[in-house]
């Protein structure tokens, strides 16, 4: 089953271009949605006048070597591991949600353009891959739907409050769980109830990557950018106008707690 | 003077909600950041400021008030037991402080919970909470009459 290619199976009733457009138009969507936020909220104007104000507030200059540096730095550290999280749950559920949504769209994009229908089999490993993207969204994101969610861990709200904030994390897993009960309801026979979970598939995506000016969607771009932003600051000296770290040894273990509503 | 949150930095963890003694840092609904949801009862205690993990919040006086310019910013750091601060004013001059907050490692020290509650008969001793022993000494001194010089009273 975990090795079967769904839209290999769904080409029979839709044709792959028609697979293959839809892709595309979800890209188009996301690319376009970001930039008409990026326009909407002026936040390119803003970022770059930040930006001048930094250089300027410096008191050490930073050389394009140590730039890069602090790129490479940024994308390892605050991109690939999520190190930004203080709290080792939300880094955890954090990482499985992205590296997840990467193996999900990136063996989407595989399947539904190199091994569109059966005449074009795909290597095992890429419908088990995109099984298991779609697995490990569910995880990280149900995880923190229920437990982790400051509005219900610091603010005390109950798990089924829906906000607009929610509007990612909510389109997000139920595309991804519509995605593999769909998958798993055409592999056992298809009939009428594929058709529904595909058509509530459908649904869920096209809101996902469709709401992306309304979402929290775009934080994948913008988030980068603000730490990149942040550690250029620390190393020019200007620091948000923050105190220089004390220049004493770490001595204790830290004290932070993870936030608890009272 | 209230807090306000930049929301570009945080990351929404909820310690300044959790923090708040006057209860008005709460999470915003569209982007699930903090922010200040009553300035006007903020009392700048600061608390939210130093909890903050990522440093996203700041604070800042109203502008009939305090003209703006100067930044008065706060670093704590609880791994090294040190808070720090860095004063800059209008005119450029700039003040940096670091104070220790504990010389002990965190949880070391009893919290009031931790000890037993007073009994009726220490309720009535003239000895305070934890004396004699907090004082060092065996016994709280006190002067006794046959010690008294003659002719005082």
């Amino acid at each position: 089953m975990f090795t079967a290619n769904p839209f290999a199976q769904l080409s029979v009733s839709i044709p792959p271009a028609v697979m293959q457009a839809y892709v595309v138009l979800m890209i188009v969507l996301v690319a376009g949605g970001t930039l008409a936020d990026l326009m909407h909220k002026k936040s390119a104007r803003y970022f770059f006048e930040y930006w001048r104000n930094v250089k300027r507030r410096g008191t050490r200059p930073v050389g394009g070597g140590e730039m890069l540096s602090l790129a490479i730095r940024t994308a390892v550290v605050e991109g690939l591991t999520s190190g930004e999280f203080c709290n080792p749950q939300r880094r955890v559920a954090h990482l499985l949600t992205m590296y997840g949504f990467i193996a999900y769209v990136v063996t989407t994009l595989i399947l539904v353009f190199a091994y569109p229908t059966s005449a074009t089999p795909a290597p095992a490993i890429v419908p088990a891959l995109w099984y298991l993207g779609a697995l490990l969204v569910c995880i990280g994101g149900y995880w923190f739907w229920f437990f982790i969610r400051v509005d219900v861990a610091a603010e005390g709200h109950p798990p089924y409050r829906l906000v607009r904030a929610d509007l990612f994390i909510v389109s997000l897993l139920a595309s991804t769980t519509l995605a593999l009960i769909w998958a798993i309801v055409q592999w056992a026979g298809g009939g009428t109830g594929a058709h529904v979970l595909l058509a509530l598939y459908l649904l869920a995506t096209t809101v996902l990557f469709g709401s992306v000016p309304w979402s929290k969607f775009s934080h994948m771009f913008y988030k980068p950018a603000a730490a990149f932003q942040k550690r250029v600051e620390q190393a020019n000296g200007s620091r948000r106008n923050l105190p220089a770290p004390a220049n004493v040894p770490i001595k204790f273990e830290s004290a932070r707690r993870p936030p608890r509503n009272y | 003077m209230p807090t306000f949150v930049y929301m570009t930095s945080c990351d929404g963890c909820g310690h300044c909600v959790d923090i708040c003694p006057s209860d008005i840092m709460h999470i915003d609904t569209t982007y699930r950041r903090a922010y200040n949801i009553e300035p006007n009862m903020c009392w700048e205690c600061y608390s939210c400021v130093k909890a903050c993990p990522q440093n996203a919040i700041d604070c800042r006086g109203y502008a009939d008030f305090a003209p703006l310019g100067h930044s008065v910013r706060v670093l704590r750091e609880d791994t090294k037991g040190t808070i720090s601060w860095r004063i800059r004013f209008r005119d450029g001059r700039e003040k940096n402080f670091v104070s220790p907050i504990r010389t002990t490692p965190w949880g070391s020290i009893k919290a009031p919970s931790d000890y037993a509650a007073p009994t009726a008969d220490d309720m009535k001793s003239q000895l305070l909470a934890h004396e004699p022993e907090s004082l060092k000494v065996e016994k709280l001194p006190a002067l006794a009459p046959d010690k008294l010089k003659q002719g005082l009273v």
